[in-house]
């Protein structure tokens, strides 16, 4: 059974990732996965300087899903270098790090400072960053506009010594559209989708439940959107396209693959069990046994329209 | 990595008893070796409520009530679907816990100074982890006064088993149909201004409510007794990872989970 993937010049052990924010900096993990069998980890997402987070509650359990809002907290992209990194470094699986930022120029010092020297063999850019520079636009997030996900793209493209994964949200009329922008920006493959805009109320205290308010929602819930966002923009980009959102089990895992992912990430699976990984990949490579599949990557489009 | 003695695990217990000891308090006792022998008064656990399910989606955390010899105890009130769920749960059934997490009580300034008084403060259900505290004092010859503030007398759970280790135990209930009517901080604060407590030679456990716990720092700090909380907080991972449990103290956020459960009240932002 081949359960390699290939983007651009990297080859991943299999499909199955785990995605950021859901998986700290792989050292919380130790003691539930053995973290050489994991496709790739993505890292939390760094920004430029440390960033304090928001005010509790940041999460709340909403049906079949997770509200979170926890504000980007990181100590920034210095202090990763110098704490985490070379833990990850030495680790036998492919290291993706997550960088966010308000600007272009906090996206450009973040893949330059991790370009510098050991780039990983991958970033991924948090899109899902509010759109300040474009606040005119009404577009509250970058991956809402596709002109400042094509800019964006195009300056850590420029600036990254390595491959370029754009992530995109959700919450747009068209998410194809925005794959394209990042498409033209030079994105080596992206991820879709984040999560989904949402709230949750406490109606005994008349309050939201989150300290932020509004949060992002992940989770099973979230599975339908998810598929048809990655089957809209497989049909639309050349790229590579990775799945996120609520992938549970190893049968999630080929219900992504065959609506186009070429690989997924496993999110809030890992925070309701952390060894959830290591079941998932059995379950995935069950799948594949059943199906007589030889190669995992032959799934990939392969949905019956 | 290979060869590192795990500091917590995942393990599938056998549920030896799930029983109601008060009307919505039930206690659960469980059957693991690993967890009797590696947990310590003031960590959690997190509980997978059902198998299978995507809703429930997330474990609940719950203290560590009592520390056994085959296992522990889990001492839980139902105050949503997730721990109605738990309480229909049965006898001989495997649940799947995560534990032990957490930093535990500080058990040190016992220690210290001249043979501290200890004083013990329960909230509501908060009462859940101090009991292995009190045990786990008393096992050293050191005697306890705990005081237990509910709602209203039939929320009182405990007492019996407390008494039993030779803690004294004043009881504080808002309603006044026990004890003290009105807050167990009030009580505790009236204890101290009659001056029962030399606060040089004191150390207060706590664990409660948000605003019992801010009340009763309130009141620690004025007096001048060291005091240690025991926090809780909506959680996803409880291993650290997520930044979810997030709460604001004097040296910015601390994670409930990993740097706490347990915090000295001075440090929490209240």
């Amino acid at each position: 059974m081949d359960l390699q993937v290939t983007i651009g010049k990297i080859r991943f052990k299999n499909p199955i990732w785990v995605a950021s924010g859901t998986f700290g900096y792989g050292e919380e993990f130790l003691d539930f996965v053995d973290l050489d069998n994991i496709g790739a980890i993505v890292t939390k997402t760094l920004t430029p300087e440390a960033r304090e987070g928001n005010p509790p509650p940041r999460l709340v359990e909403t049906p079949s899903g997770l509200l979170n809002s926890i504000g980007l907290e990181n100590e920034g992209v210095d202090h990763f270098k110098a704490e985490h990194y070379p833990f990850l470094k030495k680790l036998k699986t492919r290291i993706i790090v997550s960088i966010g930022g308000l600007r272009k120029e906090e996206f450009e010092r973040c893949a330059e400072k991790l370009s510098a020297e050991d780039p990983p063999d991958a970033i991924e850019i948090n899109l899902s960053c509010p759109n300040v520079t474009h606040a005119g636009t009404r577009h509250a997030y970058i991956s809402q506009d596709p002109r400042a996900t094509e800019r964006i793209v195009s300056a850590c493209r420029r600036k990254a010594g390595c491959a370029v994964i754009a992530k995109l949200t959700p919450d747009v009329t068209d998410i194809a559209v925005i794959a394209g922008a990042a498409e033209a920006g030079g994105a080596d493959a992206v991820s879709l989708i984040n999560t989904c805009p949402g709230i949750a109320v406490d109606a005994e205290e008349m309050k939201p439940v989150l300290g932020n308010i509004v949060g992002g929602l992940s989770g099973p819930a979230i599975k339908p959107i998810a598929l048809k966002a990655v089957r809209d923009v497989y049909g639309k980009v050349k790229i590579p396209v990775i799945g996120i959102g609520g992938v549970m089990t190893g049968i999630d895992v080929a219900e992504f693959m065959l609506c186009g992912a070429c690989a997924v990430q496993v999110g809030t699976a890992n925070l309701a069990d952390p060894v959830a990984y290591d079941r998932i990949l059995g379950e995935f490579e069950t799948y594949l046994r059943q199906k007589k599949i030889e190669k995992a990557s032959s799934l990939v489009g392969r949905l019956k329209t | 990595m290979a060869g590192k003695k795990a500091s917590k695990k995942v393990i599938k217990a056998k549920i030896c008893l799930n029983k109601s000891i008060a009307p919505d308090y039930f206690v659960m006792r469980i059957e693991s070796g690993w967890l009797a022998r590696n947990s310590s008064p003031g960590q959690f656990v997190t509980v997978k409520i059902q198998e299978n399910v995507k809703d429930p989606l997330l474990r609940i955390p719950l203290g560590v009530h009592a520390i056994r010899g085959k296992g522990i105890d889990l001492l839980y009130k139902v105050v949503g679907p997730g721990t109605r769920c738990l309480s229909s749960r049965n006898k001989g059934e495997k649940i799947d816990v995560l534990g032990p997490l957490g930093n535990g009580f500080d058990l040190a300034p016992l220690a210290r100074g001249q043979d501290p008084r200890v004083v013990v403060v329960a909230g509501g259900h908060g009462i859940a982890p101090l009991y292995a505290l009190a045990e786990a004092i008393t096992t050293k010859r050191k005697k306890v006064d705990f005081f237990n503030g509910v709602y209203t007398r039939k929320n009182i759970v405990c007492s019996k088993e407390l008494k039993k280790l030779g803690a004294r135990v004043r009881i504080a209930t808002e309603d006044g149909t026990q004890g003290h009517k009105g807050y167990v901080t009030d009580l505790l604060e009236k204890k101290l201004k009659a001056g029962a407590y030399d606060p040089k030679n004191t150390v207060i456990y706590a664990c409660g409510p948000r605003p019992m716990l801010a009340a009763l720092a309130k009141i620690a700090e004025r007096f001048g007794v060291p005091a240690q909380v025991s926090l809780d907080a909506y959680m996803a991972c409880g291993i650290g990872a997520c930044l979810g449990c997030s709460v604001m103290t004097t040296d910015g956020y601390r994670l409930v989970c990993k740097d706490g459960p347990v915090f000295d009240a001075r440090e929490i932002v209240w």
